[in-house]
């Protein structure tokens, strides 16, 4: 069960700069910290955001151990046309998660 | 969420920086929604013995309102319960289900979820008078000195709120946001966990997990905070 919170427009003028903001339930483990046992609980990270309009790579982002569990990633596109916007994580432990919202651009 | 006119109480909420309080306000951002949604999920899951749902028994509709009046008094009626020990109890006794760990994602969640439904109501606990002897236990607790810096939950949240603990304001301590996503925890956290944090900080020996002076203080501080809004799930620093 992943849980992600996707904030988009549902609809924007062609051309229009739009705000778009994902949030992911992850608990982005360092790979630094010593568990209850003494040893060091194994790093579990998101590696990668990235974000495509209609299939095309719009953002990426290369995630680190110093980001926060449960990132939130906000990031500006140009509305080009209607369609699909999707958001992919993908990390350790052979995560990935894919949302997508429509949009429809007038 | 003010309190209106001459209340002087003021939830956390007031407290924080208005980029915090926009981070609670927009379901969107707001990380304890994350924990809603899972709760959601897992209130539909069939578990147990008789492979039933929350939802099979419960309306989530009915849920309204509940958060907002727990703690209260179990079935048997011997002692008090919180939200998050009535949902654990509905698991073992009702769903017949192996028992969540108590504070574990699931029970928090689920306790997320039955909040959410009572977002934006008044604290209003109820007049059972077999929750007296415990709301008086509980304002004895506050009211204790204790742990190594002698110090009881009174003077810092009555006598010294609203003025700083190194760079932070001391809240009233009203427990308006339980389950609260705090960003210093980076996950959902219950009531039981920030009593735990403030008995640490005082240097007292927190209590054990499922010891009946939590429910007691929070009967207390719930009953303090009557009429105030209900917000769960909130954000603190």
């Amino acid at each position: 069960m992943t849980q992600v919170l996707i904030n988009a427009p549902k609809t924007a003028k062609k051309g229009e700069v739009i705000e778009l903001k994902a949030l992911i339930l992850h608990v982005m483990e360092t790979g630094f910290r010593p568990g209850t046992s003494g040893r060091i609980i194994p790093r579990n990270i998101i590696e990668r955001f990235t974000a495509s309009w209609n299939g095309a790579e719009i953002f990426r982002m290369d995630f680190s151990p110093a980001i926060s569990a449960n990132p939130f990633v906000s990031f500006f596109a140009v509305a080009s046309e209607s369609g699909k916007i999707s958001f992919r994580w993908t990390g350790d432990e052979g995560f990935a998660v894919e949302e997508s919202v429509a949009i429809d651009v007038a | 969420m003010a309190q209106a006119g001459a209340d002087k109480r003021r939830s956390g909420y007031q407290d924080m920086g208005a980029a915090l309080q926009k981070m609670q306000d927009d379901d969107t951002a707001n990380p304890g929604m994350l924990f809603v949604q899972l709760g959601q999920q897992l209130w539909a899951k069939p578990a147990g013995g008789n492979n039933k749902a929350c939802g099979d028994c419960h309306s989530i509709g009915d849920m309204k309102g509940v958060a907002a009046r727990y703690p209260a008094m179990s079935k048997d009626g011997d002692k008090p319960i919180d939200l998050e020990g009535r949902i654990r109890l509905c698991r073992t006794a009702n769903q017949q289900a192996e028992p969540l760990a108590p504070e574990s994602r699931e029970v928090l969640s689920l306790a997320a979820f039955v909040a959410n439904q009572s977002r934006g109501l008044p604290i209003a606990p109820p007049a059972d008078p077999r929750l007296a002897p415990f709301r008086e236990q509980g304002e004895a607790i506050y009211r204790r000195r204790q742990g190594q810096l002698n110090l009881s939950c009174a003077i810092c949240h009555d006598d010294n709120a609203g003025k700083k603990l190194a760079g932070v304001t001391i809240p009233q301590a009203h427990p308006t946001g339980y389950p609260l996503y705090r960003l210093e925890w980076q996950v959902l956290g219950s009531l039981k966990r920030r009593l735990r944090n403030c008995l640490i900080g005082i240097r007292a020996e927190a209590y054990p997990y499922d010891a009946v002076a939590y429910v007691a203080l929070e009967i207390y501080l719930m009953d303090r905070a009557r009429g105030m809004v209900f917000e769960s799930p909130g954000v603190r620093p």
